[in-house]
């Protein structure tokens, strides 16, 4: 009976205290979203949608900075997306095992973890400082390199679950393994690739240290890759530490934007993975 | 290419558990003039025990076996005979499904596994370095222990390995799956849902789907290693009908842990044993009159 007893209230203690931890984790996110919907509310208009950032004290939009955004999201995807899926397809298919394999790997999740700022840095200094000015096209890079090592992550892990039987069928019928893997493996892993790409894209659609030393910004409309393009993070940045209030707002608009985003390609991730598992 | 053999010999039908062991093979070709010769002698034998021996399909000889540096099998040498079901029997890691993976070389996928010996298909050694595996896999074809459906619909998963080795017109495709998925006895039961992913199908109808899948680009010879070990009772009685039905078109090797199974549906049965093949002979004798202590103890479930 005591022990039992004893048991119980040890089953409540924990349970109350993982509870608290869940509650306080979600009360901050809940905040951060509250907040930017409070701010960022009132900014939410046509206007944000149809016109350029403004200078000071003047009426404006976001629309140079989400075509900004849109564009070097959408080529570091292009760059990073079959990048990723191509080394993921090594790692997991042909370098099993191998000391190499293992060197890639362990770079791939250096790579992964490294803060930001340093890749920006980076493709300054290789990029920017060669060619003499700020551009699109090393913003662009700057986001593939981000998106790269998490594509390969994801493509890995999730060609490692597709089972080794389904893989010797298909072999065992005189399929190349090239075929075995276009034809099966990639079909059997594509639901959780995908979640891959879209978590990478979602992960850059906010990144701003990158861009800061690579896109830089632009106060007007430009789509020349070869220029410096404005671009919501970095507009954000700069809008919240001015003294203008108009400005402030703009940037509060940015930020729920970009936030409604991220939490939208999340959404539409959970929702392809549950879809997959769901599949008869 | 591959022969449509098949075709030109329409499969017999043999109602199960027909213990005659002495079925007479299927009309052979009458182009090969070794089974022509044969063909006054074998009617009218219904005791295999007194059948001419069947002509060799597979002469496996003096293979060995390693997973890194511990042997796995040592020194086996059996033939499997054309159309003949051969059981592989004995108790767990004695090597059976082993010896099956090095008959179309299946282990290579994985480094460190390594064999030494010579398999002869058609007097054709499997194992020389060199040989095309695709063609070689086009000829033995394998379905294995857990049903393994591709996760795509039922139609393509049967079009998969056609497609592989030959372009065809939709319709002649049709045909081919059609008539793949009738041998495989699971025609009935898909045909209004060939569109539908083969992961909707249960476990039994996977598995036939599996050897329909092996059957469609018409091997010369099928390896079933366990095909029925995970499925139940009456969808084990349906693989087992049809492996006496395609034994008329095939070479059979099936490792199975169920001793009935064995006695049921093979004509020839090889008793393993720590990676040594202990006795090989007629099922009917193995399960009779075993020559070896070891076989019979086994058989009998004194072991194992």
């Amino acid at each position: 009976m005591e022990l039992y007893a004893r048991r119980r209230l040890v089953n409540i203690i924990v349970m109350t205290l993982s509870m608290a931890a869940t509650a306080f984790g979600l009360v901050f996110l809940f905040l951060v979203l509250w907040t930017l919907l409070i701010n960022g509310i009132g900014a939410i208009s046509p206007a944000l949608f149809a016109q350029n950032t403004p200078p000071p004290g003047s009426a404006g939009g976001l629309l140079n900075a989400i075509v900004g955004s849109l564009m070097m999201t959408a080529i570091a995807t292009v760059i990073g997306t079959p990048t990723g899926i191509l080394a993921g397809t090594f790692l997991a298919e042909y370098a099993r095992g191998s000391w190499f394999g293992e060197v890639v790997r362990f770079v791939n999740d250096i790579l992964l973890s490294a803060p930001s700022i340093i890749i920006g840095l980076f493709v300054y200094a290789v990029m920017v400082v060669r060619m003499g000015h700020f551009s699109a096209w090393a913003g662009a890079v700057a986001l593939a390199i981000i998106v790269i090592p998490v594509v390969v992550r994801t493509t890995e892990d999730m060609l490692r679950l597709v089972p080794g039987a389904l893989r010797e069928a298909a072999v065992a019928l005189g399929a190349p393994k090239w075929k075995m893997i276009v034809m099966v493996a990639y079909r059997a892993a594509m639901q959780g690739m995908l979640t891959g790409v879209l978590l990478a894209v979602a992960r850059i659609s906010g990144e701003t240290a990158p861009l800061l030393f690579t896109a830089l910004n632009n106060q007007f409309w430009s789509t020349d890759l070869n220029a410096p393009m404005a671009n919501l993070p970095v507009v954000i940045f700069q809008f919240a530490m001015s003294p203008y209030a108009d400005w402030q707002t703009l940037a509060w608009g940015g930020a729920l934007l970009i936030t409604a985003a991220i939490l939208l390609l999340n959404i539409s991730a959970r929702m392809l993975a549950a879809w997959s598992s769901f599949r008869p | 290419m591959i022969s449509p053999r098949a075709q030109l010999h329409p499969q017999q039908t043999r109602p199960l558990g027909s213990s005659d062991g002495g079925e007479t093979p299927a009309p052979p070709p009458p182009s090969d003039p070794r089974i022509t010769a044969l063909r006054p002698l074998a009617d009218g034998h219904r005791d295999i025990a007194t059948s001419p021996v069947p002509p060799t399909k597979v002469d496996i000889r003096n293979i060995n076996f390693f997973y890194g540096k511990s042997q796995a099998l040592k020194n086996i040498s059996l033939p499997l005979y054309d159309r003949r079901v051969t059981a592989f029997i004995g108790p767990s890691g004695c090597g059976k499904s082993t010896l099956l993976r090095i008959l179309n070389r299946i282990y290579e996928l994985y480094p460190g596994q390594s064999a030494t010996g010579e398999v002869l298909l058609d007097g054709e050694d499997v194992l020389a370095p060199g040989l095309d595996l695709n063609r070689l896999r086009a000829k033995i074809g394998m379905v294995f222990q857990k049903p393994t459906p591709f996760p795509m619909t039922i139609r393509d998963n049967i079009a998969f390995g056609i497609r592989l080795y030959e372009r065809l017109p939709q319709s002649e495709l049709d045909e081919r799956i059609e008539s793949a998925l009738r041998r495989a006895a699971l025609w009935d039961e898909v045909k209004d849902k060939l569109r539908q992913s083969g992961l909707s199908l249960s476990g039994g109808q996977q598995q036939r789907l599996c050897i329909a899948r092996a059957i469609a680009i018409e091997p010369e010879v099928l390896l079933l290693d366990e095909p029925a070990s995970a499925l139940d009772p009456i969808s084990t009685q349906r693989i087992e009908e049809l492996i006496a039905e395609l034994k008329s078109d095939y070479c059979i090797a099936i490792v199975t842990h169920n001793m009935q199974q064995a006695a049921r549906s093979s004509d020839y049965t090889a008793f393993l044993y720590l990676g040594e093949l202990i006795e090989f002979d007629e099922t009917e004798r193995i399960f009779t009159h075993p020559k070896v202590r070891r076989t019979e103890d086994y058989i009998t479930g004194r072991f194992g």
